[in-house]
């Protein structure tokens, strides 16, 4: 093997290596542009309804609910709470939140019963509805004592948790 | 189902794009280049590599390629990025073990002597069985949930397998750390399967005692300081970390324990004063043993002027350095250096080795893959739903991290030098395997934690555990 030919392999290894280390990092920043891993990659349907809502977009201010068949929220988003940051996408079944270990969302929190809340969807919308909790689940300001409608952007508050549906 | 009751028909499914043709693309990427540095170490040292290359290069391909499948097959949502920059950063280290094994083999064919075994079928073999764990791990565990059960189990199993090396028949002292079990002739380090339990044993402990430790009662110069019987975790951590010092003259480990325990404590009550208490504590016991113990002033002395000790004690790490010298910004080239002339090049100095023949921009590459593996990691911890999910994938990336940090800063004279191994490079079953059941663990840890709800119920058998309720409340 001529010199040449040996520094020319031992450059492209590096180049290998480095290649190896910007696809890595190239494929990484798909995960800065969208950080929260929340995105759905495509939506289907398997369902009767042909039409589909676009997916998330800014925020539009809580939408009439009944407008569209589809579900409406596409996320929940922890704000605060042990669990802050947090993701759970939303997809056609409930979502239980409490201290036990079989909860969607398991709220560490002296605060927060076993079996707390559930967040369901019905009719197109997402409702949210208080399973007998001791220190009651809140919406925005209020405490709900009936199955209410989730509007995207509204906090609910469980213990020292808020959570929020993402439009 | 309440749900079909209710009258709701499920219209939308929702799909979270798992991205596994990426890990594939970059595994094989991987292998590619693992196949370029033995070809070129061929090439340049003139050793024929013939077909026990070949056979070699294709068991590696075969074995990422199924570790790639089972990840497809039983938890598709895993984080993409954690399998191939493990393999490949296996790979590296095999090629390098081979390329130490070629120059133990040509000088001792120059002096006519007998040949050495080489070490890189070795690490295959031990690459083999790390994979064989990570299955066990992806195919038992499925649910991270259920090692909390098993809190006190660990952290007891965690302690024994450190005191073990330490017991008379089976302990065994390799270059005066007692850190070794020897059986027969299979040899292992009880310490990289503790580092494991230990850190399931700190999630579990600190999610049941985080309120409490997270309080702050007394005041004191403006630092809010935690009650005085909230202390005692810390300490018997400290004192613990202070006795695999003192008993088995490890510094690596008790450094990784100490630093393991008190990230995971700042990590679980978001406290800084513990931090601020860890340090103290550290600088406390670092005095100490600087003063009491000789081996740690040798080892303090060679770091601070390794070249008054440059022929007996600070060889190593003097030729280490040499090495780094020679390889330069881009290295020597792979098999055109002399990596072998630091002992111990496939163990704890294959940083140096790496750093001659890839020179300090592939030891940057490698540095950087480090920092993608514990990144990973790190989002794993934040994106899982469980409070004990989420210090267990911390607590496990940050142990990773700080051996990193420990080791090559040990190796480019950073911080005073501590054996601990090159997680996945270094030559040596114990710390590999563990490696990959770290990977194994965060990867189930991701799925779980990326994987969309509705799967998740829909799927009960296949994908989901569900855990029995214990009735607490």
């Amino acid at each position: 093997m001529s010199e040449l030919t040996l520094t020319l392999l031992r450059l492209a290894f590096l180049v290998g290596l480095w290649l190896f280390v910007l696809f890595t990092v190239l494929a990484l920043r798909r995960d800065l542009r969208a950080p929260r891993e929340a995105r759905p990659a495509r939506l289907d349907l398997s369902g009767p309804e042909p039409e589909r809502v676009r997916q998330p977009k800014p925020v539009k201010a809580p939408k009439q609910p009944k407008k569209s068949k589809n579900t409406v929220g596409t996320a929940l988003l922890v704000e605060e709470g042990p669990l802050a940051g947090t993701v759970i996408l939303l997809g056609t079944e409930q979502v239980t939140i409490g201290r036990a270990p079989d909860s969607t969302l398991i709220a560490d929190d002296d605060y927060v019963s076993s079996r707390h809340a559930r967040i369901y969807p019905s009719e197109g919308v997402w409702m949210v509805e208080d399973l007998g909790s001791t220190n009651g689940t809140w919406l925005d300001r209020s405490r709900i004592t009936s199955p209410a409608v989730l509007n995207p952007g509204v906090p609910v508050r469980i213990g020292r948790t808020v959570v929020k549906l993402q439009a | 189902m309440t749900m079909t009751e209710r009258g709701f028909r499920p219209a939308v499914r929702f799909t979270q794009p798992t991205r596994r043709w990426l890990e594939l693309f970059l595994i094989a990427c991987g292998w590619g280049l693992g196949v370029l540095g033995t070809l070129q170490v061929g090439w340049t040292t003139g050793e024929p590599l013939g077909r026990r290359f070949w056979i070699t290069a294709v068991v590696v391909g075969a074995l990422a390629v199924i570790a790639h499948l089972v990840v497809r097959w039983r938890i598709p949502y895993a984080d993409p990025f954690l399998l191939p920059v493990a393999t490949t950063l296996t790979i590296i280290g095999l090629v390098m073990i081979y390329r130490l094994d070629v120059a133990a083999i040509q000088s001792a064919e120059r002096r006519n002597q007998i040949p050495p075994t080489p070490d890189v079928y070795a690490q295959l073999t031990w690459y083999a069985i790390a994979t064989m764990l990570f299955f066990a791990v992806v195919l038992v565990v499925r649910d991270h949930r259920r090692l909390q059960r098993y809190t006190y189990t660990c952290g007891l199993f965690g302690i024994l397998l450190l005191i073990l090396p330490l017991l008379p028949v089976i302990g065994s002292t390799v270059n005066g750390a007692t850190l070794w079990v020897r059986v027969g002739s299979f040899s292992f380090q009880p310490g990289e399967a503790a580092k494991i339990l230990l850190t399931i044993f700190f999630a579990g402990y600190l999610v049941m005692t985080r309120d409490s430790l997270a309080v702050v009662r007394t005041k004191f110069l403006g630092i809010g300081l935690p009650r005085a019987r909230d202390l005692g975790p810390i300490f018997v951590a400290w004192v613990v970390s202070l006795a695999v010092l003192i008993f088995q003259k490890d510094l690596g480990t008790s450094l990784l324990f100490f630093g393991l325990f008190v990230t995971m404590l700042f990590i679980a009550t978001q406290r800084r004063v513990w931090l601020g208490l860890g340090a103290v504590l550290f600088a406390v016991g670092a005095l100490g043993s600087y003063f009491a113990f000789s081996h740690v002033r040798v080892r303090v002395q060679i770091w601070i002027d390794p070249f008054s000790f440059a022929q007996d004690q600070g060889y190593q790490i003097v030729q280490g350095l040499y090495g780094f010298a020679n390889g330069g910004l881009f290295g020597t080239g792979l098999g055109n250096g002399y990596p072998q002339l630091v002992p111990f090049a496939n163990t704890d100095f294959i940083v140096s080795a790496l750093g001659e023949e890839l020179g300090l921009t592939g030891l940057f590459a490698i540095v950087l893959l480090y920092g993608v593996l514990i990144e990973r990691g790190l989002r794993t911890a934040v994106a899982v739903r469980d409070p004990f999910g989420q210090l267990l994938a911390a607590g496990l990336s940050i142990t990773m991290a700080l051996q990193v940090f420990v080791i090559i800063g040990g190796v480019t004279r950073l911080i005073p030098l501590t054996g601990l191994t090159t997680p996945f490079l270094s030559y040596g079953g114990s710390s590999l395997v563990a490696n990959w059941i770290i990977v194994g663990l965060l990867m189930v840890m991701s799925h779980r934690a990326r994987q969309p709800v509705a799967v998740q119920h829909s799927e009960p058998d296949a994908l989901t555990q569900v855990v029995p309720i214990t009735r607490g409340k």
